[in-house]
C-alpha cells in the first residue's frame, strides 16, 4: 500500500516509511515537551509553556495532510508540537524558549509567541482565529490557492469571535480548516463544566463540512485531515475537524489535579506508545536514540548561545518602523 | 464645488483602490446605494464590486480579518461605523494587529488601516457620541491618526492606506464630514503643513489669525481632530479683538514628539489645550507631561486645559452641548491664560 507523501502530490512512497516518518515526528514532540518540563524543574527555563503531550497525533496528523510550502499554519498556546511537526526546527525552537538571539523570533516571543515562514502562533484564546480566516481571504483573492489550518482547543469555543469567523468564513467560502483538539479541560476546567451542546457539532449550523474522530491514531488522523485539506483546496470553502485527544501532561508546568484513576485510564493509551507498538523494535529503537541525541545537543547548544539586550532589539525595532523612536 | 472632508475622503478611498489591486475595503454597510453609514464609501462598490466587501455585524472578526489579510500581502481598510465599536475589537487592536511585528521581532508588517466616525454633537446619545481615541493612546507598535478640516484628509488616509506599514487606526470626527476643507488657510487664518523631515506621513497643522500682519502671537493652542471647527471660530473672533494665536493640529496623535509644541509655547509662554474627549489620562494631559518636563524646567507656562468632564454623552441637546467643549470655552481659555 502507498499513501501519497505530505507536500509533494503524486510522489508516494511506502507506508511503511511513512509511519516510521510519523513516528519520528511524533516522538520528537513528546521528547521535545518532556526536556521542557524537566528544565522547567531543574529551574532552568524562564517564564512558561503549555506543553501537547497526548496530543502528538493531532499535530502530526493534520499538518503533514498540509503542503508544508505553500499552506499557512496558525496554531495557539499549545504550539510547540504543530511548529515541530510543520517546519522540524527543534533547534529555533528551543532557542526560542530560551530566550537566545537564534530563537525563531529572538527569544521576544517565546513559547507562545512563535512565527517562521507560514508559522504563526498567539497566546490570546479566539483571537487567531479572525486573523486565521483574514489570511484565507488574502490567499483566496490571490489566488494561490493555499489554505490555513487554524489549531483551537475546546476551551477556546467558548469565545464568541470563533464564531463571527465560521459564519464569514462559511458566507464567504474561504479556504480555512478549522481544527478544534479537545483535549478535555481548559486549564483546569473539564468540558462538561463549561459547555453547553456538542462541540463536534459547533460549525454545522453554518454549513460547514465537518469531520470529528477520536484522535489515538496517527494515520487515521492523516487520512481524515487530507480528505479535509482536499475539499478545502479543491471546493476553496472551510472545514471543520474535531478531533477528541487527551492532554496526557499538565496544562503548563505544575498545574495538575485531575484524577490520578483518570489520568492512568489515558495513559494506559497513549497514542504514541500504541503507534510505537506497530513499529519494528530495531527501527523504532534508532529513531528515539536519534531524536534523543539531536534535542539534547540542541539544548546543549542552546545553552551556549547569547540573548539579545533590550536595547538593541528596540533599536531594531524602531529602525525598522515597528515602534515610534 | 467646495471640497468637503467627506468627498475628500471618498475620493481617496476610490485613489487608492484605482491605485493598488490589494487594496479592499470591509466594513458593515459599506455597499451602495447606502455606501455607509456616513457616506465615506459612497459609490465604491460600485466601481469595485470585487473589493468592497459588505460584512455581518461582528467588528472583533473584520477586524481580525484584516490583520490576517495584512499580514499576508493585502492593503485592507476596515471601516468601524461608530468609534464607541472600537471596543469590540480591541483585543483584535492591542493583542494582534500591534503585537505581531514587534513580538515576532520584526519580521512581519500588518499594513492595516482602521477607519472610524468619532465625536458628539449630533444627539446620538451615550454609545454613539464619545471621543474614545485616547484608551488606543500608548499602545506600542500602533499609530493613531486624527485629521482635521485644517489637513487634507484624504491625503493623509491615502498615505495611511498605501505607504504606512504600521496598523493605522485613523479617527473621523463626524461633524467634520461636511466641513469644508481650510488646509490652505480661511479668511484671516493662515495654515501651514508642517513635518519633521521628509518620512513624515502626518504634518501638523500649524493655524494662525493674524494672516499678513507683522505679530508675533500671544497664546499657543494644541488641539486635534473635530475641535478644529471650534478652534476656527475661537480664532476668528479673538483675531477680532487683536489677541494673536498659534494654534498646533498634529495629525498624528500617537507621535511623542511634541518638539513644534514646545517651541512654540517656548515663544508664547502661554498654552491651552483643547480636546473634545472626557478628560483626565487624556492626548492632552500627554502634551501637558512633555511640556511640563521640557520647558516647564526653565520658564513659566501659563496652562490651561478644555475638555469634556467625565459623564456620559446625553443625547438631549441643550445637555450635549453644554457637555462638550464650545468655541466660547476655547476663547475663555485663551483670555484666561492672557490674564
Amino acid at each position: 500500500m502507498t499513501v501519497p507523501h505530505d507536500g509533494s502530490p503524486g510522489k508516494l512512497q511506502p507506508a511503511a516509511r511513512l509511519e516510521e516518518e510519523f513516528y519520528r515526528q511524533m516522538y520528537t514532540i513528546r521528547r521535545f515537551e518532556e526536556t521542557v518540563l524537566e528544565l522547567f524543574s531543574k529551574g532552568l527555563l524562564h517564564g512558561t509553556a503549555h506543553t501537547c503531550i497526548g496530543q502528538e497525533a493531532c499535530a502530526v496528523g493534520v499538518i503533514n495532510a498540509l503542503d508544508k510550502e505553500r499552506d499557512i499554519v496558525f496554531s495557539n498556546h499549545r504550539g510547540h508540537g504543530h511548529y515541530i511537526a510543520f517546519t522540524d526546527d527543534v533547534e529555533g525552537l528551543i532557542a526560542e524558549l530560551m530566550g537566545k538571539i537564534n530563537g525563531i523570533c529572538g527569544g521576544v516571543g517565546g513559547s507562545q509567541h512563535l512565527h517562521r515562514g507560514n508559522f504563526y502562533t498567539n497566546g490570546i484564546q479566539g483571537g487567531i482565529v479572525p486573523v486565521a480566516t483574514g489570511m484565507a481571504f488574502a490567499e483566496k483573492v490571490k489566488r494561490t490557492e493555499a489554505i490555513v489550518a487554524v489549531f483551537l482547543g475546546d476551551g477556546t469555543l467558548g469565545q464568541g469571535v470563533v464564531y463571527e469567523s465560521l459564519n464569514i468564513a462559511a458566507k464567504w467560502s474561504l479556504p480555512i480548516l478549522y481544527v478544534v483538539e479537545n483535549n478535555q479541560y481548559a486549564q483546569t476546567t473539564p468540558v462538561h463544566i463549561a459547555h453547553a451542546g456538542e462541540l463536534r457539532r459547533r460549525a454545522e449550523p453554518f454549513g460547514i463540512f465537518t469531520k470529528s474522530l477520536k484522535a489515538e491514531d496517527v494515520m487515521e488522523v492523516y487520512s481524515e485531515a487530507s480528505s479535509c485539506v482536499t475539499l478545502v483546496r479543491t471546493e476553496q470553502r472551510p472545514a471543520f475537524l474535531y478531533l477528541d485527544t487527551y492532554r496526557l501532561g499538565p496544562h503548563s508546568k505544575g498545574d495538575d489535579l485531575r484524577p490520578r484513576e483518570e489520568l492512568e485510564r489515558f495513559r494506559a493509551r497513549d497514542p504514541l506508545l500504541q503507534f510505537a507498538d506497530r513499529l519494528n523494535p530495531d527501527i523504532r529503537q534508532d529513531i528515539e536514540r536519534k531524536v534523543q541525541a539531536r534535542i539534547a545537543n540542541a539544548v546543549k547548544k542552546a545553552f551556549e548561545m547569547p540573548s539579545e539586550s533590550f536595547g538593541s532589539y528596540r533599536q531594531r525595532m524602531v529602525e525598522k518602523g515597528v515602534y515610534v523612536q | 464645488m467646495k471640497q468637503t472632508v467627506v468627498r475628500d475622503l471618498n475620493e481617496a478611498l476610490r485613489r487608492c483602490l484605482r491605485a493598488d489591486e490589494r487594496v479592499y475595503l470591509i466594513g458593515e454597510d459599506i455597499l451602495d446605494p447606502y455606501g455607509g453609514a456616513f457616506k465615506v464609501t459612497a459609490g465604491l462598490s460600485t466601481e469595485f464590486p470585487e473589493r468592497v466587501v459588505a460584512t455581518p455585524i461582528s467588528e472583533a472578526a473584520i477586524v481580525g480579518i484584516g490583520v490576517g489579510a495584512a499580514m499576508r500581502g493585502l492593503l485592507p481598510v476596515v471601516e468601524i461605523m461608530f468609534g464607541d465599536f472600537l471596543f469590540l475589537a480591541a483585543d483584535q487592536i492591542i493583542n494582534h494587529a500591534s503585537k505581531f511585528p514587534g513580538m515576532y521581532n520584526g519580521q512581519v508588517e500588518v499594513p492595516l488601516v482602521i477607519r472610524t466616525p468619532m465625536g458628539g454633537g449630533r444627539g446620538y446619545g451615550p454609545t454613539h457620541s464619545q471621543s474614545l481615541e485616547k484608551h488606543f493612546l500608548g499602545v506600542p507598535g500602533l499609530r493613531v491618526v486624527a485629521p482635521s478640516h485644517f489637513h487634507h484628509p484624504g491625503l493623509l488616509l491615502e498615505r495611511a492606506i498605501l505607504y504606512d506599514k504600521m496598523p493605522v487606526l485613523f479617527i473621523e470626527h463626524k461633524l467634520l464630514y461636511p466641513l469644508e476643507l481650510h488646509a490652505d488657510g480661511f479668511a484671516q487664518l493662515t495654515v501651514e503643513q508642517v513635518t519633521g523631515n521628509e518620512n513624515e506621513l502626518y504634518p501638523t497643522a500649524v493655524v494662525r489669525n493674524f494672516r499678513g500682519l507683522d505679530v508675533t502671537p500671544d497664546v499657543t493652542v494644541v488641539t486635534y481632530g473635530g475641535c478644529s471647527r471650534l478652534l476656527e471660530e475661537a480664532l476668528l473672533q479673538l483675531a477680532q479683538e487683536e489677541i494673536w494665536v498659534e494654534a498646533l493640529l498634529p495629525a498624528e496623535l500617537s507621535r511623542t514628539d511634541f518638539s513644534l509644541i514646545a517651541a512654540s509655547c517656548m515663544r508664547t509662554r502661554r498654552l491651552v489645550l483643547v480636546e473634545e474627549g472626557t478628560g483626565r489620562f487624556g492626548w492632552t494631559a500627554e502634551v501637558a507631561r512633555t511640556i511640563a518636563e521640557k520647558v516647564c524646567s526653565r520658564m513659566t507656562i501659563n496652562m490651561v486645559s478644555i475638555e469634556a468632564p467625565p459623564s456620559v454623552v446625553p443625547a438631549a441637546r441643550d445637555m450635549e452641548r453644554e457637555m462638550l467643549p464650545s468655541a466660547q470655552d476655547i476663547v475663555k481659555g485663551i483670555l484666561e491664560v492672557m490674564s
